[in-house]
């Protein structure tokens, strides 16, 4: 069998199609959008086609949309602009505890240039409260930045209640799309979502190209100074076969939408279902059914998910893991702390990721090598039911 | 990121286990940071005579320790008390940066089990200088 990729979150594969689609904007048709001449005319037109199919995919104007290098720059235009655009308004920005870096590390280097964030926390299963985003509500509060979907444990957020109450409250809602677009359908008005990231190469697009959603009226400060690309507020010469590959890769994903979101959920749970019932001591992490129809996220006890995942790569399956020797760092995942985990079950978290060709043959495939590299690194673990600091009836094993 | 041999000792690790009676035994790391070692050590007339570990870590984690009980096995445990990560890690012909900790941890673990045994053997503790002093 060939290698088999269930690290679909961390990135896709480029469709063939939309390879295709990108390949005569290297060479062929490579005109700088802003040029004068046909060739530049001719990129224009692309481009403009390009934002059409974006603006198309989340119910917005094509006017709306700010072709930018990916998710993490997106989601640093919004806060930073938002934040210091309505620096005069307030200081206060409320996030929650389980965003992506590109969210956190942003808002924390934020604090230091003095505003002040509130990082809410979340169920055992990774939900945001309503109730507790309206609780942090003062009148100094700029901006809310809720992810639509989390990236590791998969969880959905209520981010259409949470934008509801935002604009209630005459506060800006910016919402990390990332990992939903593609996944789950999105609608920027019936949402009530102000600014929306999104990173192309997550749904079948290239890398290096992204998007920020901005609400017509809403005004971020200019991210980048020195042209008039992107109505100004971005300058730079367009990526051209980038914006013209995820055009195209947006449009596939959101035709396919309901059908690739039904076939994966479907081969979701039969991954979720036979890990549970194939190896003792695991748990699911995140919600068994509001969670991104890719997402598999487990922890199983008693092992590392680094010495997991070299073995299951060993075996040609290539997954991914919240453990500390994975992040860099001695801490694990921010995200599975933040359900609640203590740290010797969130070290031992796996995440296998489905992708639009992920076929039951590969599912069936893990299921059968899984068990047996636990089994493994378990015998050669130093903890056991008996040495484990949590003890045999570990809660959250339940 | 790992070098072939990293990958070899975690692959194919030496002297996985318990001993049934260990002359001496080490347990250090912790769960929190995501590490545990613990090695058995059989001592025979000052010479480590076998050398058993189970490890909850990364794979340098269990590489280091698989290296960290070929290097000491058949080794007086004066020998023994003179490892050092950097050995280990140089035998593993290098280890990233970050990784550097596990080869500290695989040393303190052979240190610990070594101590130990020195510990339930005052006896020996004599011995061990005159070991020392050749």
């Amino acid at each position: 069998m060939d290698r088999i990729y269930m690290d679909n979150a961390a990135t896709t594969a480029v469709a063939p199609e939309v390879l295709q689609t990108m390949l005569p904007y290297f060479s062929e048709m490579y005109g700088n959008p802003s040029s004068i001449h046909s060739t530049g005319r001719d990129a224009r037109r692309a481009v403009d086609a390009a934002r059409k199919q974006v603006a198309q995919a989340i119910g917005a104007q094509p006017t709306e949309i700010y072709f930018t290098a990916g998710g993490s720059e997106s989601d640093n235009w919004a806060i930073k602009g938002t934040a210091f655009a309505k620096r005069d308004k307030g200081n206060h920005i409320i996030t929650t505890a389980i965003e992506h870096h590109a969210v956190l590390h942003t808002c924390q280097w934020l604090e230091k240039q003095g505003f002040q964030v509130t990082y809410l926390p979340v169920d055992e299963y990774g939900r945001v409260r309503v109730e507790d985003v309206e609780k942090a509500i003062t009148d100094k509060t700029i901006l809310i930045s809720v992810m639509a979907a989390n990236n590791e444990i998969g969880t959905l957020e209520p981010i259409a209640e949470i934008g509801k109450l935002a604009h209630e409250k005459g506060i800006l809602f910016h919402t990390d799309a990332v990992q939903a677009v593609g996944a789950i359908p999105l609608d920027v008005n019936a949402m009530h979502i102000d600014m929306l990231s999104m990173s192309g190469h997550k749904f079948h697009g290239p890398k290096g190209i992204g998007a920020l959603y901005i609400r017509k009226g809403v005004r971020p400060d200019v991210f980048m100074h020195g042209g008039a690309q992107e109505r100004a507020q971005r300058a730079g010469t367009e990526n051209l076969p980038g914006i013209i590959g995820m055009g195209k890769a947006i449009e596939l994903a959101t035709q396919n939408l309901e059908a690739n979101a039904a076939r994966m959920t479907r081969l979701r749970d039969k991954l979720i279902d036979g890990i549970l019932a194939e190896i003792p001591e695991v748990r699911l992490n995140g919600h068994r059914t509001q969670r991104l129809p890719n997402n598999v996220n487990v922890s199983i006890r008693y092992i590392e998910g680094e010495a997991l995942l070299l073995r299951l790569d060993l075996a040609g399956i290539a997954g991914s893991s919240g453990s500390a020797c994975t992040s860099g760092s001695l801490d694990p995942s921010h995200v599975l702390l933040a359900i609640g985990l203590p740290h010797e079950i969130a070290h031992g978290s796996l995440r296998l990721s489905l992708g639009t060709d992920t076929t039951e043959a590969e599912v069936d495939e893990v299921l059968r090598v899984l068990p047996g590299i636990v089994k493994d690194l378990r015998a050669m673990s130093v903890l056991n039911a008996e040495t484990s600091t949590l003890g045999a009836n570990c809660p959250f094993m339940k | 990121m790992y070098s072939e041999k990293v990958m070899d000792h975690f692959s194919n690790p030496r002297n996985v286990g318990e001993l049934e009676n260990p002359s001496g035994t080490g347990t250090v790391g912790n769960a929190k940071c995501g590490d545990i070692m613990k090695m058995d050590i059989q001592v025979e007339n000052g010479v480590i005579v076998d050398v058993k570990f189970k490890t909850f870590g990364c794979g340098a984690a269990i590489a280091t320790s698989s290296m960290a009980t070929e290097m000491v096995k058949g080794k007086r445990v004066a020998e023994a008390l003179q490892l050092t990560n950097k050995a280990v890690a140089e035998a593993l012909d290098g280890l990233p940066p970050v990784k550097m900790h596990c080869s500290m941890l695989a040393e303190q673990a052979i240190h610990a089990a070594v101590e130990d045994y020195i510990k339930k053997h005052p006896e020996e503790a004599a011995g061990l200088e005159l070991t020392q002093a050749e």
